[in-house]
């Protein structure tokens, strides 16, 4: 237990002190996850409502795929990614493998399907006459489509918690496309790692907290965005 | 309309800001890169910290260091996949050398692995100063042994002991861990276990280790760092100029010195001992 507390100390110090490495390593986690989240939502929402709201042949092996990628495990999205991107695979003459560009595309790979499987329930939820009633007053699909997504972005919202939640978490697909490089690849659950096997248990322990602060910060933000257009739009009773 | 876009825009703020000014691999020029494949006692002990930004410097190269077991750092350079390798299994690497997959293998340094285990000492290993009889005791009194299981460096050479002692090692006595160095440590210490361990990786966790040097010094225990260069034929894309300034610059009479010296102000004793130019025979004369 003194090991919890020594590491909850050194997290103390490290942030006091403005250590820069540490800084250096939270705010590109940051930027990585961010980035992966951002492009998981401009593909993922527009493909979470296309699923919602059309019917088309194939759309349930879609939705199914849709589904099991959410639970997809992050270590064999890296394995493929890391396949792909290899020198000698099909995209090795971009030489992206062990760079931010490909732990943002293994994320991304995560990220989407939890951001699409989510929109697409949160679309479904919606009251199914509220469309019709929308086309009946004259709605163009443009109009249709802002009303309907004004409806369900507070579950949208909680679609990109998920997603977020999801990435900046993940550590196998991370640390084999990224390589854990130092200055450059280095990302707060990968040097989590490396620090545990290096046996800096306290700097180890450091890091998770800040990882946890780090979500705990970014999910308590949207969360109360979420509940205050909660209270902003009384449930009709 | 206020508030719609204020949302939004709040939206964008959270998520797609943060992603803005990442900084993508923009200028990275190839042929600048040079990657590296390592085992993980070069990186854990933290000598590639040292290391790698000095050859920076001196030349502009930028390092991927991918710290590895030996034996996927090997085979990871054989595909084509690394320009340079530092890793320590002698018999494999000359294997991929008479295969002709890598080339020009030096030396660069070496330390030694060491035998630990529990004070009690219930194989009795701390009265022969053999390698191979020390296993043969702990096989013949089934006493738990941890493995890295993860045909790294030390596990090759783990093997080699089994292989002379004409022993197939296989029971509930045998852990393999299948992770790495300092992992492995931890396994051992709890489950109260023998295993073979680098020095350097040892130095690092000896406070945190109920576990104590039972054997050292056996001349099979020497734990020897080479460098080896990618041919070329291997794939498409290999930065062989840099593999091969990486290769240079570990045996430079500059690098030795920094090796000569790294860890003796943290743990009383160098952790390497830089070995350059010799031949493997020579080698703790």
């Amino acid at each position: 237990m003194g090991l919890v507390w020594d590491g909850i100390e050194h997290a103390f110090r490290l942030f006091l002190a403005g250590d820069a490495e540490v800084l250096g390593i939270t705010l590109f986690s940051l930027q990585v996850s961010g980035a992966a989240t951002g492009l998981s939502l401009v593909v993922g929402i527009p493909l979470g409502m296309v699923l919602a709201m059309k019917r088309f042949p194939g759309r349930s092996l879609v939705v199914s795929l849709i589904n099991t990628g959410m639970g997809f495990p992050p270590v064999v999205v890296g394995l493929f990614v890391t396949i792909f991107l290899w020198r000698s695979g099909p995209l090795g003459f971009m030489e992206l493998l062990y760079t931010p560009s490909a732990m943002i595309i293994a994320q991304v790979v995560i990220a989407f399907p939890i951001v699409a499987g989510l929109t697409m329930a949160a679309f479904q939820s919606l009251n199914p006459h509220l469309r019709l009633q929308l086309l009946g007053i004259g709605a163009s699909t443009p109009q249709l489509l802002w009303l309907l997504g004004k409806e369900a972005r507070l579950p949208v919202l909680a679609a990109i918690m998920a997603g977020f939640g999801g990435v900046i978490s993940e550590v196998g697909a991370s640390m084999m496309v990224g390589g854990n490089i130092r200055g450059q690849t280095r990302v707060l659950t990968t040097a989590t790692v490396l620090e545990t096997g290096k046996g800096n248990f306290e700097l180890a322990i450091a890091l998770g907290l800040i990882l946890l602060v780090l979500s705990f910060a970014v999910n308590f933000l949207l969360t109360y965005i979420q509940q205050r257009e909660q209270l902003r739009w009384p449930k009709p009773s | 309309m206020q508030k719609r876009s204020s949302f939004a825009i709040r939206l964008l703020l959270l998520v797609v800001l943060p992603a803005i000014p990442a900084n993508l691999p923009a200028g990275e020029a190839a042929g600048k890169n040079v990657i590296l494949s390592t085992t993980t006692s070069t990186q854990d002990s933290g000598l590639l910290d040292v290391l790698v930004p000095l050859f920076e410097k001196k030349t502009g190269y930028s390092v991927k260091t991918i710290s590895v077991g030996t034996g996927q750092a090997l085979a990871l350079a054989a595909k084509g996949e690394a320009d340079v390798v530092l890793v320590h299994a002698p018999s494999l690497e000359k294997k991929y050398v008479a295969d002709g997959k890598l080339l020009n293998r030096r030396l660069v340094m070496y330390n030694d692995f060491i035998i630990i285990g529990p004070t009690t000492d219930p194989a009795k290993i701390k009265s022969t100063r053999s390698s191979v009889e020390a296993v043969k005791r702990i096989y013949g009194s089934r006493s738990r042994f941890v493995s890295r299981g993860d045909n790294s460096g030390t596990h090759n050479l783990e093997k080699s002991l089994w292989k002379q002692a004409a022993i197939e090692p296989r029971g509930a006595w045998y852990i393999e861990s299948g992770q790495g160095m300092g992992a492995t440590l931890g396994i051992a210490n709890e489950r109260s276990a023998y295993t073979i361990t680098d020095r350097a990786t040892y130095l690092a966790y000896k406070k945190r280790l109920a576990l104590v040097i039972l054997l050292e010094g056996d001349k099979p225990l020497l734990n020897i760092y080479s460098v080896l260069e990618v041919n070329p034929a291997n794939g498409p894309r290999i930065n062989v100029v840099g593999g091969k300034a990486f290769a240079d610059f570990m045996v430079a009479p500059d690098s030795q010195a920094v090796i000569k010296n790294f860890g003796v102000e943290k743990y009383g004793q160098p952790l390497f001992i830089p070995v350059a130019g010799m031949r493997e025979e020579q080698v703790g004369e």
